[in-house]
């Protein structure tokens, strides 16, 4: 029996290891800057974790083989080195290897998080809620007219709430239901919840951020690529969590431009 | 006699024949007490940090002074942890055959009544607080200072049944010492507690 | 409180029916209720799973039956997606707390913890019996939620509030969602009560001769667990509390102001940090995890010692990376929270012990791999299925490696990777352990062999099965698979349906075969053929007992101790091992190389 399960374990981990080595399922093309370097480390830690994975799940195949095979007579034999050649081997091997990989990941966070959005980075809002994204751009005053929740009306669609009677810097926002924006040209996405928790997930752009309600968050990128992308919602909200997404349009400049021409007319 | 078979490398957990003995650590009651103890600083502790955060998560925090009977009600928790404190060292005196239980039932009743009244006036700067305005929800600062100090005031009960029970034991003369030395140690503990409680709530609220 | 002597707790042997198998004051009956209050509840958060895995993939299907549950929830039998979310909140509530804390830790360590260091009882006995109650109370409570208005709540076993705090923002959400808080409450003072009566009982009624370095692995496993639990929970307690509070007094713990759901503002909360929940939780949720694989590590290590025939490559070092998990757990909690919005400083600090923490579990997985080598491995239903969890806790402890790096988990974090992971390590490698608990210690609680060549089947089956459900997991969340969706629509997707129709299937397969394992348990227990009292040839306190043990564990006569706990690989008058009471003296002879 244990030859027997010993070899069934051999086969599901070279089974499990196909899917990966063929890279059958992978994450789809970076279309960021600062994509590359999550990338890096994602087929480093595969790389590592792969070998970790084989290479123990083979030799405990191998081991429960040869052990299970043993006569009542035979002597109790000690892997070489015992307990002290192992724990040593665990701090130098898997210890130097998961510090590295930490360090060396920690530029890539650093990429995204620690410095500030540029100066000239164009600003777009994004308001998460049940069960919709929706984008505010500022307009030519280059200001977010501020947000009154007790106005929200989904049915009127004045979604953000904003008074553009009032209030003057509301006046020139500009509102979509799809994120459009220039390629090569960094964005400063602030993230504003209207009701519960989300989270704003595209996987070709490498980012995944949560909204928090109360609080305002705020993410910057480039996008590398024209195309058009999902932007889904992964942080439970409710219901209609599993429906809850937006497209993010890279364009060229021009195409952007006129875009956005197109949208503040519909406003 | 049984022989290895493992090469000497193996270091054997040791084999002596002989049956190691441990003198066995503090009495049940005791350590069940310090475990329990220790659940219920982590416990006022998550509250405590939860505190500091929602303090600084909004500016809507507002500052009330609490009712001043607070402060007679502390003097009211020490004095019945120095009624407890006496009630044990009467208690150990009846070992030595010195004296009937009486004067140490005395100082538990004492401790008993000081507790009481340390709950009664808990609920009256509760209702000081009511005929104020401020309630529960009425603001965080107002939440955390019902928090604390109920859930203080129930945990001081549950000391109130202990010593009722330990009474209860030492009228029928069957109160071992471990029982009256657990119970006084959760009894002082609250205190303590409350002193913190105290100065948190002092600085904080 | 229950005054106890020195060496053993002493009450009278258990009279009358309700007394002896109701509510009674005998850990070994408390530590059956456990075993058995876990069971149901697994049976019924498998069934959930297959309700969703079933939704997943035939989403417009009529499932049978389904809509006496919730007629609401399932009109005409046909899955709403609200009531998939409802279904998969009970699934992860269920199986964490009243599968995964019960069984290895509460069950078994109830039963076997005060036998194997020669005490009488636990040292509270009516605390005992309180623990178990008060989990039973809170385990109604939740299914109660079953039951009411419009469900259980739909907020996942993680509960962030805002979602969780208020009544309007989805169905579930207003009386299921206290149910479920209430319920946990309850099931924290049960816990915490259960920790307490670990801890004294490890600290103070060991029998002579029985030091804290002679406590077999899994004692060692049930003492740290209880010293992390007794921590953990009394963390969650209070941010229950504070959640009831903020659904039900108006209080603004967690909810923040200026809310709209469905066009209405949510008027009466304001301030609040929904940060502060998940701080709370996480800060009891990582160490809960470890809480829930640690009593199997234990249990694992003390049967992979037994049928490996000698002890393993070094005792004390098993016992100190327990313990080194056991403190690194809790200081690694913000690894749930990398994306959350909390400072992305903290993401980095973080990251630096969650990495760590892999090495002590290395060493672990080194050394009972390690040990195997040389050994003369003896195989049987408990050994295959301890073997099958060293397997299951290497495959989950390295995607744990992805997950530990902040920049990573920015790709992988709500997708269907950490899914896999983390029911890799608790859904697979723990119940594995429970398992391999159930076939070793089955004949010692119930006097009574089980079957082993049933017990094999169910082994090959479950451990395929269950590689064939978690595998593809990772490999959709490479995709960005997100999870908890009810339904899958979006465009890339699409090509991944296959996947998630081949995991069903699994799913189902695997399920199914469980059926051998009940059977097994339920006829072994009245037709198996009687059971010695060592029937494993093992070295510690429980088997110097006959099975099933009498009420006092030992029949009044208290064990001495006079060995290390795993004296097995040597000649001796009995076999190839010594037990820990035997006078019997061990010498070590030299070989020659």
């Amino acid at each position: 029996m244990a030859k027997f399960v010993a070899v069934t374990l051999i086969l599901i981990t070279i089974g499990s290891a196909i899917p990966i080595i063929a890279h059958i399922w992978v994450p789809p093309a970076d279309i960021s800057t600062h994509g590359h370097l999550i990338d890096e480390q994602l087929s480093d830690t595969m790389f590592e974790a792969g070998i970790c994975f084989i290479a123990a799940q083979i030799i405990l195949a191998i081991f429960m083989w040869t052990a299970s095979s043993r006569k009542p007579g035979e002597k109790i034999r000690n892997f070489p080195g015992g307990a002290k050649a192992l724990v040593t081997a665990a701090f130098l091997l898997v210890g130097t290897e998961v510090l590295a990989l930490g360090f060396f990941g920690s530029k890539a966070w650093g990429e995204i998080y620690f410095t500030p959005a540029a100066a000239d980075s164009l600003p777009v809002q994004v308001q998460a809620g049940q069960f919709a994204f929706y984008f505010r751009y500022p307009g030519p005053d280059g200001k977010f007219g501020p947000i009154h929740p007790e106005m929200v009306n989904e049915a009127s669609q004045n979604v953000f709430g904003l008074d553009t009677t009032h209030d003057q810097d509301a006046k020139d926002d500009i509102v979509t239901a799809e994120m459009g924006i220039p390629v090569n040209k960094e964005i400063h996405l602030l993230m504003h919840s209207k009701d519960v928790g989300h989270s704003f997930y595209v996987r070709e752009l490498r980012i995944q951020q949560d909204f928090v309600p109360g609080l305002d968050l705020s993410l910057h990128f480039t996008a590398t690529k024209v195309g058009r992308y999902e932007i889904v919602c992964t942080q439970l909200c409710g219901l209609g969590h599993y429906n809850m997404k937006a497209y993010l349009k890279v364009m060229s400049q021009p195409d952007y431009d006129a875009w956005m021409k197109q949208q503040a007319a519909l406003q | 006699m049984a022989t290895t078979l493992q090469p000497p490398s193996i270091k054997l957990p040791s084999a002596r024949g002989v049956p190691r003995t441990k003198k066995l650590g503090p009495e049940v009651p005791s350590t069940g007490i310090w475990v329990g103890l220790a659940a219920i600083t982590m416990t006022f502790a998550a509250f405590t940090s939860a505190m500091i955060v929602r303090h600084g998560s909004a500016p809507d925090w507002q500052h009330f002074s609490f009712p001043i009977i607070l402060y007679f009600n502390t003097v009211v928790l020490i004095a019945s942890s120095f009624t407890l404190h006496m009630a044990r060292s009467r208690f150990a005196a009846i070992g030595n055959g010195a004296a009937d239980s009486g004067p140490a039932l005395r100082a538990l009743y004492g401790t008993l009544v000081l507790g009481g009244l340390f709950v009664c006036g808990q609920y009256a700067a509760w209702l000081q607080l009511r005929t104020k305005g401020i309630y529960l929800a009425t603001n965080p600062s107002s939440s955390f200072f019902y928090l604390f100090t109920v859930l203080h005031a129930l945990h001081v009960i549950g000391g109130l049944l202990g010593l009722t029970y330990v009474i209860s034991k030492l009228h029928r003369s069957v109160l071992a010492k471990r029982t009256l030395d657990a119970t006084s140690q959760y009894w002082h503990f609250m205190g303590v507690l409350w002193l913190y409680l105290l100065g948190l709530l002092w600085i904080r609220i | 409180m229950h005054d106890v002597s020195t060496h053993a707790a002493h009450h009278a042997p258990p009279q009358g029916f309700l007394r002896k198998y109701v509510f009674s004051l005998d850990h070994k009956v408390i530590g059956k209720q456990y075993y058995g209050l876990g069971l149901l509840a697994v049976l019924i958060g498998m069934v959930l799973s297959w309700l969703m895995r079933l939704h997943l993939v035939w989403p417009n299907a009529a499932i049978p039956g389904l809509k006496w549950l919730s007629s609401t929830g399932a009109p005409g039998g046909i899955m709403t997606p609200e009531y998939y979310l409802q279904l998969m909140t009970m699934h992860g509530t269920l199986m964490v707390f009243f599968v995964l804390t019960n069984v290895p830790f509460a069950g078994f360590g109830n039963y076997f913890l005060p036998i194997q260091i020669g005490a009488e009882d636990m040292a509270f006995p009516r605390f005992n019996m309180m623990s178990f109650w008060v989990t039973f109370v809170g385990f109604w409570v939740l299914i109660a939620a079953f039951f009411v208005g419009d469900g259980p709540p739909l907020s996942g076993w993680t509960a962030y509030p805002p979602l969780s705090a208020l009544a309007s923002a989805g169905p579930g959400e207003a009386v299921g969602q206290t149910l479920w808080a209430i319920s946990i409450a309850i099931f924290c003072i049960g816990q915490l009560l259960g920790s307490l009566n670990f801890i004294t009982t490890t600290l103070d009624l060991r029998t002579k001769g029985m030091t804290l370095m002679r406590m077999p692995l899994c004692t060692w496993a049930w003492f740290i667990t209880s010293c992390i639990g007794l921590l953990a929970f009394a963390v969650l307690l209070p941010a229950c509390i504070l959640l009831i509070l903020d659904r039900v007094a108006g209080t603004s713990f967690f909810v923040p102001g200026n809310l709209v759901i469905s066009d209405q503002l949510i008027a009466n909360h304001s301030g609040g940090s929904p940060l502060l929940w998940q701080h709370l939780f996480w800060f009891f949720g990582h160490p809960e995890v470890y809480i829930a694989i640690l009593p199997a590590a234990g249990i694992v290590s003390h049967i992979l010692v037994n049928s490996y025939r000698r002890p393993l490559l070094s005792h004390k070092v098993v016992i100190y990376c327990m313990m080194a998990i056991g403190f690194l757990s809790y200081m690694v909690w913000g690894h749930h929270m990398f994306v959350s919005g909390m400072s992305p400083y903290s993401a980095l600090a973080f990251s630096f012990p969650t990495l760590v923490i892999t090495i002590p579990s290395t060493i672990l997985v080194l050394i009972w791999i390690g040990s195997l080598y040389g050994a003369r491995l003896q195989v049987n239903s408990a050994s295959l299925f301890a073997l099958g969890f060293v397997s299951m806790f290497v495959t989950g402890g390295v995607s744990g490696f992805f997950l530990a790096q902040p920049s990573i988990d920015v790709y992988l974090h709500g997708t269907y990777f950490v899914v896999g992971h983390f029911h890799m390590v608790m859904g697979v490698a723990a119940i594995f352990g429970m398992f391999a608990g159930t076939y070793f210690w089955g004949p010692k609680m119930f006097g009574r062999m089980m079957n082993e060549t049933l017990g094999k089947i169910h082994f090959w089956c479950t451990f395929v099965g269950a590689y064939c459900i978690f595998m593809p997991f990772h490999y959709l969340g490479m995709v960005g698979n997100v999870r908890r969706y009810s339904a899958f629509v979006d465009d890339y997707l699409q090509p991944l349906l296959p996947v998630h129709k081949f995991i069903t299937y699994a799913a189902l397969f695997t399920g199914a075969v469980q059926i051998i394992f009940l059977y097994n348990l339920i006829y072994s227990r009245f037709k198996g053929k009687p059971a010695p009292a060592n029937p494993w040839d093992g070295t510690s306190l429980e088997w110097a007992t006959s099975s099933p043990p009498p009420w006092d564990n030992f029949g009044g006569k208290t064990p001495v101790v006079y060995h290390d706990p795993y004296q097995y690989g040597i000649e001796a008058s009995s076999g190839d091992y010594v037990m820990q009471n035997s006078p019997e003296q061990i010498q070590t002879v030299r070989e020659d190389k």
